[in-house]
């Protein structure tokens, strides 16, 4: 991007308009703009905003519901994160390896990234719900939606499931990008595969992981409203009322406009850690959704 | 390296396992989506398939007017992703062919744009849409979404590995800028605009809290919000009936993703090229 392709003035502004406009619109301006009621009272009814400094995020952080949120909503991150992370590594080990149908097997293992959160919500609904749930008739426990831990673990188990295509892909593509040469110089100086793989493989995913752990975060904190909705609602008591559900009760049920933007920056906070600690621990930036 | 029959065999096995694992519980409602409400209430479970397809489908098709809400989704999913992708490839190609003022400054501003998800503004979103007066539009549920700083990564990254002598040699044969843009740059993204068909289609597809503060009447539903209707519906909790419906929302994006899946593998694989 240094030498200028075609010498033309105005042609480069007038193909990013499109662009630009959408993104005062509907990005920029909602930003500044919800940064700026978390810093005020608003009357529900009226409209009337007025300056009330920190009130908001006094209130949020004095709230135990919203601390609790809080808390439950970065146990539901780890898990997501962890046990997704673990198994797609696994899976894509696994598809990596020179088989018949190996693409048939691929297709068969990614595909669930097409499915929407509300449908993973949907089917974990099914197969957990009290009254006839497999889950329950397997392992004899009924309860699993009707108790905080193991709802949250529930929840969890969907978000997961429901990523893993998304994972598998991209580390299925950091596998095939590995240079062969690295893996047969170790296995020219003895390393078996279990040594290869902590040694030489595990060390050029890390870049991969690190993007896919940041990405599996935001997911996990903002992406899973519609699974929450089918599964749990956030019940039961509370227990899996993560933050960004929360945030929806906050805004739209209950019509608390300066509160739910003091909560929008808390999360908006959030991204900008994670952007960082990606920007800080991988040189190759990659981008998705 | 080659592998002994037995090693062979165990990937096999571990590989199918795998994909019955992961598949479990679309296969399981499958199945429970032919079943009638009688057996679906059976202790033990029956996880055999049954012969009541016609009563579930059409039940969860008529209950909550879901060809509506697919027609809905349909709509929104196409528009968006056919906007994005021109918006995103014009912008793609401002930022590899042009010098011009501003650009660092523009460009840091499509990269700020990761860091604003929904969420984070969707206060003033929602009141900007509301002024709009476009909820329960298909302008509301279409227009926010329509630039993408990931579109615009995507097609930069494959504009940059189009050497440079095709630029130089349509010039000499006096081809402007467009004329390069549609004749020479165009045909070389094809697998790029796939995959991000795959990506975007699926996105909006899916999407959720957006589509439910956005809308409130039945006519502007879309499927994800249709699903939880659905279940809301079936008060007595006819899983058949509500399966049905969860295969049908299913379909358009699976369809999509089979039949783009490589150029969706392939726009991936170039993403992180060495």
């Amino acid at each position: 991007m240094n030498k200028s392709a075609f010498p033309n003035k105005y042609l480069p502004y007038v193909l990013l308009i499109p662009t630009f406009v959408i993104l005062v619109v509907f990005l920029f301006y909602p930003a500044v703009e919800t940064f700026r009621l978390s810093f005020y009272k608003v009357n529900p009814f009226s409209g009337a905003a007025r300056f009330a400094g920190l009130y908001n995020f006094k209130n949020l952080f004095t709230n135990p519901a919203y601390l609790k949120s809080f808390f439950r909503s970065a146990v539901f991150a780890v898990g997501v994160v962890l046990v997704g992370l673990v198994l797609s590594l696994l899976l894509a080990l696994l598809l990596n390896q020179k088989v018949k149908g190996a693409q048939v097997y691929r297709s068969l293992l990614i595909w669930p990234y097409a499915l929407s959160p509300a449908i993973a919500g949907a089917l974990f609904n099914f197969m957990f719900n009290p009254a006839n749930g497999l889950m329950g008739y397997f392992t004899g426990i009924r309860t699993w939606l009707t108790h905080g831990n193991t709802a949250l673990f529930v929840i969890i188990l969907a978000a997961m499931w429901k990523n893993l295509g998304y994972n598998i892909v991209f580390y299925l593509t950091a596998l095939r990008n590995i240079p062969t040469d690295a893996l047969e110089a170790a296995s020219i100086d003895g390393a078996g595969p279990i040594k290869r793989f902590f040694f030489i493989t595990f060390t050029f995913l890390s870049p991969m992981t690190f993007f896919l752990l940041v990405m599996n975060t935001i997911y996990a904190y903002f992406a899973s409203f519609g699974l929450i909705d089918v599964l749990t609602e956030g019940g039961p008591a509370g227990a899996t009322n993560i933050l960004i559900y929360q945030l929806y009760r906050d805004f739209f049920v209950n019509s608390r406009v300066g509160y739910a933007a003091a909560e929008s920056l808390m999360l908006f906070m959030l991204v900008v850690l994670l952007t960082i600690v990606q920007f800080k621990t991988t040189e190759r930036k990659v981008y998705y959704q | 390296m080659k592998r002994t029959p037995l090693q062979s065999a165990i990937l096999h096995t571990l590989l199918v396992l795998a994909v019955l694992l992961v598949c479990a519980p679309v296969i399981m409602a499958f199945i429970i989506s032919s079943q009638t409400e009688t057996e679906v209430l059976s202790y033990p479970p029956k996880l055999t398939f049954s012969s009541n397809w016609g009563y579930n489908y059409s039940t969860a098709w008529n209950r909550i007017n879901l060809g509506r809400m697919m027609f809905n989704s349909a709509f929104i999913a196409i528009m968006v992703t056919i906007g994005k992708i021109i918006m995103s490839l014009l912008a793609a190609f401002a930022f590899t062919h042009f010098e011009f003022r501003g650009k660092q400054t523009l460009f840091f501003l499509i990269i700020v744009t990761l860091l604003l998800p929904v969420p984070v503004r969707i206060v003033a979103l929602f009141d900007v849409v509301s002024k709009f007066g476009w909820i329960n539009t298909y302008a509301g549920l279409i227009a926010p979404f329509l630039a993408s700083a990931t579109g615009t990564f995507l097609f930069i990254q494959r504009f940059k590995t189009v050497p440079t002598e095709l630029i130089d040699a349509s010039k000499m044969d006096g081809c402007r800028p467009m004329q390069y843009f549609f004749k020479i740059l165009l045909p070389l993204t094809k697998s790029t605009i796939g995959a991000l068909v795959v990506i975007e289609f699926i996105y909006v597809w899916n999407q959720y809290l957006w589509p439910l503060m956005a809308t409130n009447s039945d006519k502007m539903r879309v499927v994800q919000i249709g699903i939880k209707m659905l279940m809301n519906a079936e008060s007595s909790n006819n899983w058949g009936v509500i399966m049905a419906g969860v295969i049908m929302t299913m379909l358009p994006p699976l369809i999509v993703f089979f039949v783009l899946q490589e150029s969706f593998m392939r726009g991936f694989a170039l993403q992180s090229d060495k």
